[in-house]
């Protein structure tokens, strides 16, 4: 039997975070499995390795947290989400009936309404020729569309960031980054208690949706509210910060925006591909139901293993120059969504969000190019960025 | 080596090369057929590998699960022989399918 190799690495220090592109290469290289000796949790970094214990749901569990907390040993940070650290029979009921809400019929009718707030958008901000495609774009653009959708209250909508940003804190250990965010978030976690419940929220939206399938028997009212609330933890600083790698990958990579401005069918692909170069949600756990080899090395059961879907988005056992931004790339296959029965509830939320974005900037700006540093902000989970000034020249 | 014959969405016939153990979306897209964009990787969630699916092989294909059924009703180009591409594992008795690219919704 071989040990898995031993690390000196911890994923969730600032300087790892800060550039985590950086540390990749140290966790592929080691091993398809290698242990992390400050986080004491196994971890998995190659394409073929994450994708397969994503796709092996049963051995690579989600019920015990997809964060370092073993839920069967630690009281959760929130009560856990009956989707995302939630296994079968459970998920299976629970992701059902989102996906009966969230539904390709569904995008199909909010489309025109989210097309004409990118377009109203993106105006403006060609007008402006200089703009943070972050602040501006990235935090605007789904706080114009995706609250409204859910039909959450108005006031405080701001809450929704500070909210998402905590949570995914919360996937790391109890850090200096996860206490500043959790104390930064205390209204806002107040404000998302409140808005999940079935009086804050507005008829006719993806929120009381949920509610009408309790009201079927689908669901338990207190369930209803809980899965509200996984609307609004991941629906949002996802995109926001998704919408920024897409502006970033075409400011670092100008030809590609020339590519895509000659055959703008490219849209879709180039934003999937956008989704491989730089993905926003970095890593999620997974719990061992029962020893598990892989290639010679036994991880235990009741392992916690994290899974490095960014590195893994960039092995080059898996992708040709990984860490080209190309718009003709066959990037289908990255796991940027994650892969298997959990892959993300919202992901055709989110790709047609950016593809609204960039068919709405696509017409009109002719090149792309960063008029200053982007600036990061450090989250345990998310590949965030605060700032990204850029400017535009108009076509 | 097995084979599946593709027809594009401009009616283009060309033959790929196919590996049983993969499914029918992992063959076309990995063998250059870009038309198939499988967005998702094929977990069943985009819709983006759908094929129309030569009625002789019909019988050999797996029982549709409910989520492709509800995927496919989503499309305006449904068809009695609509299929997504990532929910047909290739084996060798599929030698030789034709398949056609549904048109992009």
């Amino acid at each position: 039997m071989i040990e898995a190799p031993r690390l000196d690495i911890d994923p969730f220090d600032e300087a790892f975070l800060a550039d985590p592109y950086a540390h990749h290469p140290a966790l592929r290289d080691a091993g398809p499995v290698v242990w992390l000796e400050p986080i004491r949790a196994y971890g998995m970094a190659r394409h073929a390795d994450v994708q397969a214990a994503l796709r092996d749901h049963e051995t690579f569990c989600s019920g015990r947290g997809v964060g370092l907390a073993d839920f069967s040993k630690e009281t959760p940070w929130r009560p856990p989400s009956l989707l995302l650290e939630a296994d079968p029979p459970l998920h299976d009921r629970t992701r059902k009936l989102m996906n009966g809400i969230v539904s390709p019929q569904a995008l199909k009718a909010i489309r025109p309404v989210w097309a004409e707030r990118a377009e109203a958008l993106a105006d403006r901000l060609v007008a402006q020729r200089h703009f943070d495609a972050v602040t501006e774009l990235g935090e605007a653009y789904p706080m114009l569309v995706f609250p409204d959708t859910i039909g959450v209250p108005e006031q405080g909508r701001e809450q929704l960031l500070l909210y998402a940003a905590a949570t995914f804190n919360a996937f790391g250990p109890r850090n200096a980054i996860f206490e500043t965010g959790n104390e930064a978030a205390k209204d806002a976690i107040g404000w998302v208690a409140a808005a999940c419940r079935r009086e804050h929220l507005a008829p006719g939206g993806w929120g009381m949706a949920v509610y009408e399938a309790a009201d079927r028997g689908d669901c338990t009212p207190e369930e209803a509210e809980r899965l509200v609330r996984s609307f609004l933890s991941a629906g949002v600083d996802t995109t926001v910060n998704g919408i920024g790698h897409l502006i970033l990958a075409f400011a670092s990579f100008p030809e590609e925006w020339d590519k895509l401005r000659e055959r703008p069918s490219l849209t879709k692909k180039a934003l999937d591909e956008s989704l491989r170069w730089d993905s926003t949600v970095q890593t999620f756990f997974r719990t061992t139901t029962r020893d598990v080899e892989i290639e010679g090395v036994t991880i235990p059961e009741g392992s916690k293993v994290v899974l490095f879907l960014a590195a893994a988005n960039r092995d080059p056992r898996k992708w040709e120059e990984p860490e080209r931004f190309d718009v003709d790339r066959v990037a289908s296959g990255h796991v940027g969504f994650g892969f298997g029965i959990h892959q993300c509830l919202g992901q055709m939320v989110a790709r047609l969000e950016g593809e609204l974005v960039l068919d709405a900037l696509v017409k009109r700006v002719r090149s792309i190019r960063l008029a200053g540093p982007p600036k990061r902000r450090l989250n345990n989970t998310l590949h965030a960025i605060a700032s990204l000034p850029v400017e535009v020249g108009p076509v | 080596m097995p084979e599946i014959v593709v027809t594009t969405r401009e009616g283009i016939q060309r033959i790929v090369d196919a590996r049983p153990g993969l499914s029918v979306m992992e063959i076309l897209r990995d063998g250059g057929v870009e038309q198939i964009l499988a967005l998702c990787g094929g977990c069943c969630s985009c819709a983006t590998c759908h094929v129309h699916v030569d009625p002789a092989f019909a019988a050999l294909l797996p029982p549709m699960g409910a989520d492709e059924d509800d995927l496919l009703d989503s499309s305006d180009h449904r068809t009695a022989r609509s299929r997504l591409s990532c929910q047909i594992p290739f084996d060798d008795r599929l030698d030789g399918m034709a398949v056609a690219i549904a048109p992009e919704d």
